[in-house]
C-alpha cells in the first residue's frame, strides 16, 4: 500500500496489493514447482543408481554406444545458452528491450541446437537397433538384457528432458511475444525472471544427465 | 439481519449466474465449488463400485459377479476414491475457500492456475472414467509390477495417464497454497496467528509438491513399460519389480497425511469454535503438522516388510513409524485438553467432531500394530490393513470433511440447513462405518487376504455385517446430499457468524463478497482469541 | 453361530509370540482410546454451554503436561518397535538344520517340492516339531506365501529368492493363501498346509512312486545345461569349481565378498555378471529365460548338495566319476 505507482502498475493482478508482492509470489511459486521437478527426475535418477550398481559392466558397455562428442557438443550449447538467458534476464530488467529480443532469439536457437542434436544422436540409435523394445540388439549379448535397461533409462531421462526443452522454447517464444510488444519493463519483468529459472534449471538437469549417461566407464 | 424484502447484497455467488462465469471463474470460491461437485461425483462413483464389493461379500462363493469383474471393482473403487476423492476432498474444496479467507487475502496467489488445477483434475478424472467405461483396470489401485506391466490385459495405460494428469492439479493446488499462505497474509497474521487449519494445509501442501512428482514418474515408467516393455520393472528383462513399490510408496504413504492432515486441520478449528476456547498447545498442534509431513516421508518401507526388503531397512521403517506416531498423539491429546473448562455446545459440526475423535482413535491406534513388524508379518495383506486404512483416510477424514462442510456450509453458501437431519445424519454415518470396518480388523486377524474375490465359509458371518454396515453407511453419506441440495436452494439465510466463532471467515458477510471482505482485515489478535468481552452477539 | 471363528488357530512356534505382542499392544491401544474417550466425555458433559453468550476459560498450553504426553507415548512406541523387531528377527533367522521345502508361486497355485522330490500342488505336508524352511520363487508375478494359522507370510518375488520358516506345533489342517494380489483368480490360489506327525510325514514322504531327488535331477540339469564344461569339479575349468562353495564366503573381484546362499546362487545363474568370483573373467551368459523357476531350484539344491564335499580336490578325485 506505500507505493502508489506500483498499485497504479497495469500489471498488478487485482488481488495482489503490490507489484512487489507479485514478484515474491511468482518467484517463490516458481522455485517450488522446481522443487516439484526435481523430485520428478529423482524418479529416473533412483533407477539409474539402481542399476547402474547392479548392472556395473553392463553400464559401460552401453555407454560407450553414445556419441562424447555430440553429447559434450550439446552441454555446451545449453551453458551458452543459460548465458544468453541470463543477458536476456538482465536485458528486462534493465528494460531494454532490443536486448531482450536479441538474447532470447539467441536462446532459442541455441536450445534449437540442441534439440537438433538429440533428434540426431536418437535417429542414430534406432538406426542401430538401441532403441528398447522387440527390435533392440546389442553387440555384446553378456550385456544385452542390462543394455536394454541403460537405453531405457536413457531414453526416459533424456526424452522428459527433451520434452521439458520443447515447453521451454514454447515459453521463450511467448517471452519474444512479449518482449516485441515492449511488455517488459524494468518494473515489471517477472515473466523474463520466472522463465529464466525454468531455463537454468532444465540446463541444470542435463549437466547432470551428461556425465551420468555419456561418461560411464572414462576415467 | 436482513429482512426477506431487502436486496441480496452483491457476493461472489450472485454476482453472475451463467455457465461460462463458473467456467472461466479465477474466484478462489467458485473454484471450490467447482471441486465440491468433481468430487462429489467421484465419491458416488467410488461409492457405487464399493457398494458391488460388498454385495459380492455377502457369500463366500463368489457367485455374483465374475472374478475379473470384482477385480475391477476393487481396482476402480481404490483409484476413484484415493485419486479423485480423498486427495483432493478437503484441500480442493473447504482448503481452496478458506485458506485466502482464514490470511485476509483476496484470493490465491495465482487464480489462473487454480482453475487449471480443476481442468486438469477433471482431466485426469476422465480419463479414468473413459478407462472404467471401456472395460475397466485390475491392478488393483496400487498397480504393482509386473503384474501391471507384464501380465494384466485391462486399461492399466489409460487409467495410469488419468492418475498421472490428476496428480498435476495436487501439485498446483499444494503450490498455491504455499506461496499464498508466505506472500498474501493480512497485516499482523503473523505465522503464530495462523489457525490451524492453515498450518495443516501448509504441511499437506510440501508432500504434495514433494511426493505426487515420484508416483507420477512411477506411474509414467509402468506405461512405458506396458508401451514398450523397456524392462525397468520387469524382472523376466533383468528389472525390479520391488523398484516400483519403493517409488510407490515414497509418495503414496505421505499421500495419507495429505488426506488426514487437512481433516485434523479442520477438527482443531471446530474444536476451538465449539469449546469456545483456543486450542490447548497452539505451537504443538501446528508444529506436529509439519513433523508429520516431514517424518512421513521415510516411513514407507513399512508396506514391504515382506516384500524382500532388507530386514535392517525394516528396522529403521519400523522405528520411523512409530516416531511418526508421537505427532497425532500429540494432537488427540490436545483436542481432548482443549475441552477442559469450555463452552461445548452439541451442534452438528461437533457432533462430527466427537465421530471424527472416535474413528480417529481406532484407525490411528491400529496402525500401532502395523508398525511392529513381527505383528504385521501376520496381517499384511489381509482385511485388517484394509479396516485400518479406510478408519484413517476414510473414517476419520470423511467426518472431518462433512464436519468442516457443515461449519462452513452457511458461509460458503449463505444458507442453513436442518440441524436435526444433520445429526441424525452424523450418527448413522458413524455408526454404519463401525459396523462396516470394525468386524475386518477380526477377520483381517483371522487370516482373510484382501482382493479375495472367493473366500472361506467360516469367514461369512462378519462379512455379512460389514455389508450391513456398509448399507447403514451409504444411507448417512447419502442423507447430506439431499438436505445440503436443499438448503442450497431453500435453506433459511445464515447470517454473518452463525456459530460465535473467531477467524476473519466469520467477519465478513455470507456468503462473502467478490474479493472476501469489504474492508481489508486487518490481524491484531492470535487464533482463537475467545474472551467474554468479544463473545459475539 | 458356535463354529464362528473369532481368533486364528495357532499351530507354529511363531504364533505365540506374534500373538503375545498383539495383545500387548491390544492392551495398550485400549488402555489409550479409553482414557480419550473417557475424558472427552466427562469433559464435553462438565463443561456444556450454560447460557449462549459463554466462552470456555482461557487455559494456556503447559509445557510440563506437552512434554509427558510425548515423552509416555514415544517410550511406549520404542518398547513396541523393539518387542515387534525381536519377533521378526526371530522369524527371519530359520535354524540350520531346517528341512527345507522349494516353493514356486504361478498364476494360480502353489507348486512343492521336497528335497526328497515329491511334487506338490497347493497342498503342503510337514512333520510335526521339525523346523520347515520354504525357499520361495516365482515364476509370473509377485505372490504371497500366507499361512494365517503359523502367522508367517512372505513375498513371491520373481527374479529373487525369499525363504520363510516355521515349526508346526499341531497337527491339523491349515489354510494357505496367496496375500498379494496376483490377476484374476487370485482368490483361487489358495491350499492347505497339513501338519503331521513325524511318523505318519516319513509313510507320506516314502508313499507313492519314488521320484529323483531334487539334487539328482539338478546335476542331469547341470550336465544337460553344458554347465560341467566350465564349473570342473578340480578346479581347472573357466569357472570356479562349485564342490563346497555353499555356505563358504568367496572373495569377489573388485574386493569384497559374499556369503554364497541360495540368492547369490540365483543371480550368478540369472546376473553372472554382477558378482564375479576373484580371480575368474565374467564370461558367463545369463540363464535367465532358459531355466524354468523348478529347474532353478533343481540346480540350487544339487549346488547346495555338493557342500558336504570338501573343496580342496586333490588332482586324483575323479571329476568324470559322478558320485551316486
Amino acid at each position: 500500500m506505500h507505493s502508489p505507482d506500483a498499485i497504479s502498475h497495469a500489471r498488478l493482478q487485482h488481488h495482489f496489493d503490490t507489484l512487489e508482492q507479485q514478484q515474491q509470489a511468482s518467484t517463490l511459486g516458481m522455485w517450488l514447482f522446481l522443487a516439484t521437478e526435481l523430485l520428478f527426475f529423482g524418479g529416473m535418477f533412483l533407477a539409474y543408481t539402481l542399476y547402474r550398481a547392479w548392472y556395473p559392466d553392463a553400464w559401460v558397455a552401453a555407454s560407450h554406444h553414445l556419441d562424447v562428442f555430440w553429447g559434450a557438443f550439446n552441454t555446451v550449447a545449453l551453458i551458452l545458452s543459460s548465458f544468453t538467458m541470463a543477458m536476456a534476464v538482465h536485458a528486462a530488467q534493465t528494460g531494454s528491450r532490443q536486448g531482450q529480443i536479441v538474447f532470447l532469439v539467441l536462446t532459442m536457437a541455441l536450445g534449437t541446437v540442441f534439440l537438433g542434436v538429440k533428434a540426431m544422436e536418437y535417429a542414430d540409435k534406432f538406426d542401430h537397433h538401441l532403441v528398447p523394445g522387440p527390435g533392440f540388439l546389442f553387440d555384446d549379448p553378456r550385456y544385452a538384457r542390462a543394455a536394454q535397461i541403460f537405453f531405457s533409462v536413457y531414453f526416459a531421462m533424456t526424452g522428459v528432458h527433451a520434452l521439458h526443452m520443447v515447453i521451454g522454447l514454447g515459453l521463450l517464444l511467448w517471452l519474444l511475444a512479449g518482449a516485441r510488444r515492449g511488455t517488459f519493463t524494468a518494473e515489471y519483468n517477472t515473466p523474463v525472471e520466472m522463465v529464466g529459472l525454468y531455463w537454468h534449471f532444465v540446463d541444470i538437469i542435463w549437466i547432470f544427465l551428461f556425465p551420468l549417461l555419456y561418461l560411464v566407464g572414462h576415467h | 439481519m436482513q429482512t426477506a424484502a431487502a436486496p441480496e447484497p452483491s457476493n461472489y455467488l450472485n454476482v453472475a449466474h451463467t455457465v461460462k462465469s463458473w467456467l472461466l471463474t479465477r474466484d478462489h470460491k467458485r473454484i471450490a465449488i467447482l471441486y465440491l461437485l468433481g468430487i462429489t461425483f467421484f465419491f458416488a462413483v467410488g461409492g457405487l463400485f464399493a457398494l458391488g464389493i460388498r454385495l459380492e461379500l455377502l457369500t463366500p462363493a463368489g457367485d455374483l459377479f465374475e472374478s475379473e469383474t470384482y477385480n475391477k471393482l476393487f481396482t476402480m473403487h481404490g483409484v476413484a476414491m484415493v485419486f479423485f476423492f480423498l486427495l483432493p476432498s478437503i484441500p480442493a474444496t473447504l482448503g481452496n475457500f478458506l485458506v485466502p479467507m482464514m490470511i485476509g487475502a483476496k484470493d490465491l496467489a495465482f487464480p489462473r492456475i487454480n482453475l487449471l488445477s480443476w481442468y486438469v483434475y477433471m482431466i485426469g478424472g476422465l480419463f479414468t472414467l473413459a478407462a472404467a467405461l471401456l472395460g475397466g483396470v485390475d491392478t488393483g489401485w496400487t498397480f504393482y509390477t509386473p503384474y501391471s506391466t507384464a501380465a494384466s490385459n485391462t486399461h492399466v495405460v489409460l487409467t495410469g495417464v488419468g492418475v498421472f494428469i490428476s496428480g498435476f492439479s495436487s501439485i498446483l493446488t499444494g503450490l498455491n497454497f504455499i506461496v499464498t499462505i508466505h506472500t498474501m497474509r493480512a497485516p499482523g497474521m503473523t505465522w503464530d496467528r495462523l489457525p490451524l487449519f492453515i498450518w495443516s494445509h501448509y504441511a499437506a501442501s510440501i508432500i504434495m509438491i514433494l511426493g505426487t512428482p515420484v508416483v507420477a514418474i512411477a506411474v509414467l515408467l509402468v506405461a512405458l513399460e506396458r508401451l514398450f516393455h523397456i524392462g525397468i520393472f520387469d524382472p523376466n528383462l533383468g528389472g525390479d519389480p520391488v523398484l516400483y513399490q519403493h517409488l510407490f510408496w515414497y509418495y503414496s504413504h505421505p499421500a495419507v497425511y495429505v488426506m488426514v492432515l487437512p481433516g485434523m486441520g479442520v477438527i482443531s478449528e471446530l474444536v476451538a469454535a465449539f469449546a469456545r476456547k483456543a486450542v490447548f498447545g497452539y505451537k504443538f498442534v501446528a508444529y506436529s503438522s509439519l513433523g508429520i509431513a516431514v517424518i512421513g516421508f521415510f516411513v514407507w518401507g513399512h508396506h514391504m516388510y515382506v516384500s524382500s526388503q532388507s530386514i535392517y531397512a525394516g528396522l529403521l521403517f519400523s522405528i520411523l513409524t512409530y516416531t511418526v506416531a508421537i505427532p497425532s498423539a500429540i494432537k488427540v491429546f490436545n483436542w481432548t485438553a482443549t475441552l477442559y473448562k469450555g463452552s461445548i455446545s452439541f451442534e452438528s459440526p461437533m457432533i462430527y467432531v466427537f465421530g471424527f475423535i472416535g474413528l480417529f482413535l481406532v484407525g490411528g491406534l491400529t496402525g500401532l500394530y502395523l508398525g511392529a513388524m513381527g505383528l504385521d508379518v501376520h496381517v499384511h495383506d489381509t482385511y485388517f490393513i484394509v479396516a485400518h486404512f479406510h478408519y484413517v483416510m476414510v473414517g476419520a477424514t470423511i467426518m472431518a470433511y462433512m464436519g468442516g462442510l457443515h461449519y462452513w456450509w452457511p458461509k460458503i453458501t449463505g444458507r442453513m440447513y436442518s440441524e436435526g437431519w444433520a445429526k441424525f445424519a452424523a450418527l448413522t454415518i458413524f455408526v454404519g462405518f463401525n459396523l462396516t470396518f470394525f468386524p475386518q480388523f477380526i477377520l483381517g486377524y483371522l487370516g482373510m487376504p484382501r482382493r479375495y474375490h472367493m473366500y472361506p465359509p467360516e469367514f461369512q458371518v462378519l462379512n455379512v455385517l460389514s455389508t450391513a454396515g456398509a448399507t447403514v453407511l451409504g444411507v448417512g453419506y447419502a442423507v447430506p446430499l439431499i438436505y445440503f441440495t436443499w438448503s442450497f436452494f431453500r435453506g433459511a439465510r445464515a447470517p454473518a457468524n452463525p456459530w460465535g466463532a473467531t477467524g476473519l471467515e466469520w467477519q465478513t458477510p455470507s456468503p462473502p463478497p467478490l474479493e472476501n471482505f469489504t474492508t481489508p482485515p486487518v490481524v491484531t489478535q492470535p487464533a482463537y482469541a475467545y474472551a467474554e468481552e468479544n463473545a459475539v452477539a | 453361530m458356535g463354529n464362528i471363528p473369532l481368533f486364528p488357530q495357532q499351530a507354529s512356534n511363531h504364533a505365540t509370540a506374534v500373538d503375545g505382542l498383539y495383545f500387548f499392544i491390544i492392551s495398550v491401544t485400549a488402555f489409550f482410546a479409553l482414557l480419550v474417550v473417557v475424558l472427552v466425555t466427562i469433559f464435553a458433559v462438565r463443561y456444556r454451554r450454560r447460557h449462549a453468550a459463554e466462552v470456555g476459560t482461557p487455559v494456556h498450553g503447559a509445557l510440563l503436561l506437552e512434554i509427558t504426553w510425548s515423552v509416555i507415548p514415544l517410550i511406549i512406541a520404542m518398547v513396541m518397535f523393539y518387542w515387534g523387531a525381536t519377533v521378526f528377527f526371530a522369524m527371519s533367522r530359520p535354524p540350520q538344520n531346517a528341512m527345507e521345502i522349494y516353493t514356486v508361486g504361478k498364476r494360480w497355485m502353489w507348486k512343492f517340492q521336497h528335497v526328497t522330490g515329491q511334487r506338490e500342488i497347493n497342498e503342503l505336508h510337514v512333520p510335526v516339531g521339525t523346523p520347515v524352511k520354504l525357499l520361495i520363487g516365482s515364476e509370473d508375478v509377485i505372490h504371497s506365501v500366507f499361512v494365517p494359522a503359523f502367522r508367517v507370510k512372505m513375498d513371491a518375488v520373481p527374479g529373487r529368492t525369499t525363504s520363510l520358516w516355521f515349526t508346526a506345533t499341531k497337527p491339523g489342517q491349515y489354510h494357505l493363501f496367496c496375500a498379494e494380489y496376483c490377476g484374476q483368480r487370485h482368490s483361487g490360489m489358495i491350499g492347505s498346509v497339513y501338519v503331521m506327525e513325524p511318523a505318519e510325514f516319513q509313510t507320506w514322504l516314502a508313499g507313492g512312486a519314488p521320484p529323483a531327488n531334487m539334487a539328482e535331477a539338478g546335476e542331469k540339469l547341470f550336465t544337460d545345461l553344458a554347465c560341467v564344461t566350465c564349473h570342473h569339479e578340480d578346479n581347472t575349468g573357466r569357472g570356479p569349481s562349485l564342490r563346497g562353495v555353499f555356505g563358504s564366503t568367496a572373495r569377489m573381484t573388485g574386493g569384497g565378498s559374499v556369503t554364497v546362499d541360495e540368492a547369490y546362487l540365483r543371480e550368478s545363474i540369472v546376473n553372472p555378471q554382477a558378482k564375479i568370483v576373484a580371480g575368474y573373467q565374467p564370461l558367463m551368459p545369463t540363464f535367465q529365460g532358459l531355466v524354468s523357476e523348478e529347474q532353478m531350484n533343481m540346480l540350487v539344491a544339487y549346488i547346495k548338495s555338493l557342500a558336504s564335499r570338501p573343496a580342496e580336490t586333490d588332482a586324483a578325485a575323479p571329476a568324470a566319476a559322478p558320485p551316486q
